[in-house]
């Protein structure tokens, strides 16, 4: 185990390590459905660019990636391929779940197919509501994400302690 | 052997012997009989298309046989309109092509005019047909970006989704959301325009019409495009009907067929002078042609459609709870990504009975375990971006 | 030829539709006994019943001889009325729409008639001739099965497993029967009407809720309608999770008395 999950690091140099880690990020976006097409609009439009945020979205596979934005409605046929991907990203990882169908099933609620929200199955970080949420709705996950990277202590993520997920726009998960 | 095997800290003497036939059978490969690769592409894409998943059994580089596995983004859209209300239902079916989707609610809610027997008024008519113009405008800018990205020219994309802001601007102000508007309402739309919105969309057009020349001049005149896509899938007209193949990709074939203009519509493209556009190809190329040039159509639609917007009422007299009386009806009009319909069945209640809804996608990519036969691994990205299917659409 | 096809379909809103009905009597002749009935919606649709013998038959003749090339989509339908009652009818709704009890129970079936509980769909199209014909076919229920349209229409591939996997009905002398969409292990067959939407049984519909009436015109229906939202308003307030146990303890007493009924 080293210092830093360990606890070992002093206050300072983790602070330098969350800073240099909130600028960059390396996002895989996981576009499901149509809320991939504003994560597309948010990290690939030069109007509502994310790059400018310092959070890359050129992952050539999850094992480069540092966060997964999960976007769109999760059917239980794809739960495992999520799991899988979500066991190779490795750790620090943060999950981002865009839309509601990814917050808990969204207009298909009461589907025969879909899975009630991506929280079911890894867990998430920062709520995006909507459906689908604006770029900008998207970016300021993304920000708060960043705000919760520069707060944290790595070693109490390391142990797995309980984690407040963010809901963007306020709101409570219960 | 021993010199190559120096450097490696392999004790194993099987395992030695293991690599030494391996070279010695890399070196007569073409002789030998392989026994047959498969490869599982997908079920996630870089690309926007979704989560489609193809496995390929491949001899060398060639397709053998190859089959799409779908089901994916399977949500019940037809269970969960048995117990949706009709305005909920349009709320719902938005989302099965995603990126024109005002067009989705289009038939859906043709069928149940024509069950409740109202007609939305002459100004209803011509707004639905602008903005499901413009969704198709919006569908086929984001095929144009990509089927360049998927072959490997990553420029179109960014392109593609700077220039798709405009139109989206132009349809959020009018419905209030830049896709899944839910703006059509049983007997018209939702509100009457904003001012200024005409103005704006024709400058908006005009956008449009640039990307398309410069998309013309990129992709379509690029010559390693055309080397990658000209002859590479090519579907003859007859097996493409007997497939149910519709809309661009039928045309792409030669077939002369637009459910816009062949159909009896209430909508208002009877009244526009316009043209529809065929290809005798009916390879990749020919696809991607056909789209940019009915992109450009499209834009000169849009442009008749708001100079000569008739006034008045923007919605029948329909009752507030909305009963649709008994009956069938099947309606199927020209979407973007093809011809979609819904068979819609009530039986006098809140809810339909049964909704059979015939998406385009979902015939369009039958087509492919016979297109992909002996087809080239690399060409494979090429058919499936030219077939062009959103996954909402395929899987509903 | 798509204009004058036009011109007859508009005079047809007052006159019979010509055409559909030559359409349907050369299936009539075609097909023989096996035709049952059939029905035209003027200048606009037509429908044909058939035996499920003449399947191939009919969809063989419509390709060859009636030019009708393109295949729309093959599907089924279950008119068994719901088990489950009308979901979107919660007990508020019945201030402005009453409820009828026993018309909820018959099973009515639709258009062309027919007898069983499913029925076959089948719909062809001709781009040439403008012209399409939405074939069914009624399956008796103790041999819900149905030959493979693939020799004619490759394309009904999919839809026929689509059929299969959603209903429960089996394609003869298909080559490669097996589920489409859901995940391996799914069991039920997920459109018949049977099969319940878990999440809406648990929690049932509360009713159309309206925070405030709709600003509308005076007018007799909107007047109930304003009625009824505030009807609902003061029923939402008294209700919370008691009365959806009590609904659901109701709801699962009506699928008992359902099951005895039906042995």
């Amino acid at each position: 185990m080293g210092l830093v999950e360990a606890g070992k690091m002093p206050k300072s140099i983790t602070k330098l390590l969350n800073i240099s880690r909130k600028y960059s990020i390396w996002v895989y976006q996981w576009g499901l459905a149509c809320c991939a097409l504003e994560m597309g609009a948010a990290f690939g439009s030069p109007r509502y660019d994310v790059m400018r945020l310092g959070v890359i979205p050129f992952p050539a596979s999850p094992r480069q990636a540092d966060l997964v934005v999960i976007s769109g409605t999760v059917t239980d046929k794809m739960v495992p391929a999520i799991l899988r991907l979500y066991e190779q990203m490795p750790d620090p990882k943060y999950v981002i779940s865009m839309g509601s169908c990814a917050n808990c099933g969204g207009p298909y609620w009461d589907s025969y197919s879909v899975t009630k929200g991506v929280d079911q199955i890894i867990p998430v970080d920062v709520y995006v509501p909507g459906c689908p949420p604006r770029p900008e709705a998207l970016l300021e996950g993304i920000v708060l994400l960043q705000e919760m990277i520069h707060n944290e202590d790595p070693a109490e993520r390391w142990k797995g302690n309980d984690r407040e997920p963010i809901v963007v726009g306020g709101g409570e998960i219960s | 052997m021993a010199d190559i095997t120096a450097d490696l800290d392999i004790t194993n003497e099987a395992q030695l012997r293991y690599i030494a036939s391996q070279a010695v059978d890399a070196r007569v490969n073409i002789e030998l009989e392989t026994d047959g690769m498969t490869l599982n592409i997908g079920p996630q894409h870089p690309a926007t298309h979704g989560t489609l998943r193809i496995v390929a059994k491949l001899d060398g580089e060639q397709v053998i046989r190859s089959e799409p596995i779908m089901g994916y983004m399977h949500r019940g859209y037809e269970k969960l309109s048995e117990v949706r209300t009709y305005p909920q239902v349009t709320t719902l079916i938005n989302r099965i092509d995603w990126v024109g989707s005002f067009a989705n609610e289009v038939p859906f809610i043709l069928a149940a005019e024509d069950l409740m027997e109202v007609e939305a008024p002459p100004r209803a008519q011509w707004i639905r047909t602008a903005l499901f113009e413009l969704g198709r405008i919006a569908n086929i800018m984001l095929f144009l970006g990509d089927m360049a990205v998927q072959l490997g020219g990553s420029t179109a994309v960014f392109y593609a989704f700077r220039d798709r802001e405009f139109v989206l601007n132009q349809i959020e102000a009018a419905t209030g959301g830049r896709f899944h508007p839910n703006f059509n309402r049983i007997g018209g739309v939702k509100d009457d325009l904003p001012a200024g919105w005409v103005g704006e969309t024709k400058s908006a057009m005009q956008s449009v019409r640039d990307f398309c020349d410069e998309m013309e001049d990129l992709v379509l005149g690029n010559e390693i495009f055309q080397l990658r896509c000209r002859g590479v899938g090519v579907i003859p007209a007859d097996i493409g009907m007997a497939y149910g193949l519709s809309g661009a990709n039928i045309r792409a074939s030669g077939v002369d067929w637009d459910l816009r203009r062949d159909a009896e519509s209430p909508l208002a493209w009877s009244e526009l002078d316009w043209k529809v556009w065929t290809h005798p190809d009916g390879d990749s190329f020919s696809r991607y042609w056909v789209r940019l040039q009915e992109t450009r159509e499209a834009t000169y639609m849009v442009e008749q459609l708001l100079d000569g917007l008739p006034a008045g009422p923007i919605m029948a007299k329909v009752p507030r709870i909305i009963k649709v009386p008994a009956g069938e009806s099947y309606v199927q009009t020209e979407n973007p990504l093809g011809s979609m319909g819904y068979y819609v069945v009530s039986k006098g209640e809140l809810t339909p009975f049964r909704v059979k809804i015939r998406t385009a996608s979902f015939s369009n990519i039958s087509i492919t375990p016979w297109l992909l036969e002996g087809v080239l691994v690399p060409d494979i990205a090429t058919i499936l971006a030219s077939l062009y299917f959103i996954l909402g659409d395929v899987d509903r | 030829m798509s204009t004058t096809e036009t011109e007859v379909d508009e005079e047809a809103a007052v006159e019979p539709d010509v055409v559909r009905e030559a359409v349907a009597r050369a299936f009539a002749d075609e097909l023989g006994d096996a035709y049952i009935e059939h029905h035209i919606a003027n200048g606009r649709d037509l429908w044909i019943r058939i035996d499920r013998s003449a399947w191939v038959a009919a969809a063989t003749f419509a390709k060859t001889r009636l030019g009708m090339v393109w295949i729309d989509f093959v599907s089924a339908i279950d008119w068994l009325p719901s088990p489950f009652g009308r979901d979107m009818e919660a007990e508020q709704d019945w201030v402005v729409h009453g409820r009828d009890e026993a018309e909820a129970e018959v099973q009515q079936t639709g258009v062309a008639g027919g007898d069983t509980r499913f029925q076959m769909l089948l719909r062809l199209f001709s781009p040439d001739e403008n012209m399409g014909v939405t074939i069914k076919a009624d399956l008796p229920d103790d041999d819900l099965s149905i030959d493979s349209l693939m020799p004619v229409f490759p394309g009904t591939n999919w839809h026929e497993r689509e059929v299969w996997e959603m209903f429960g009905i089996h394609i003869n002398d298909h080559p490669d029967l097996r589920a489409l969409y859901l995940p391996s292990g799914f069991e039920g067959n997920p459109l018949r009407k049977d099969y319940p939407l878990v999440a809406r049984r648990v929690k049932p519909w509360p009713g159309i809720v309206d925070v405030e009436a709709m600003p509308e015109p005076d007018e007799p229906e909107d007047a109930s309608g304003e009625a009824a939202a505030a009807g609902s308003d003061s029923a939402e307030a008294s209700s919370d999770d008691e009365s959806g146990q009590d609904k659901a303890a109701a709801l699962a007493a009506r699928l008992a008395a359902l099951k005895e009924k039906r042995g």
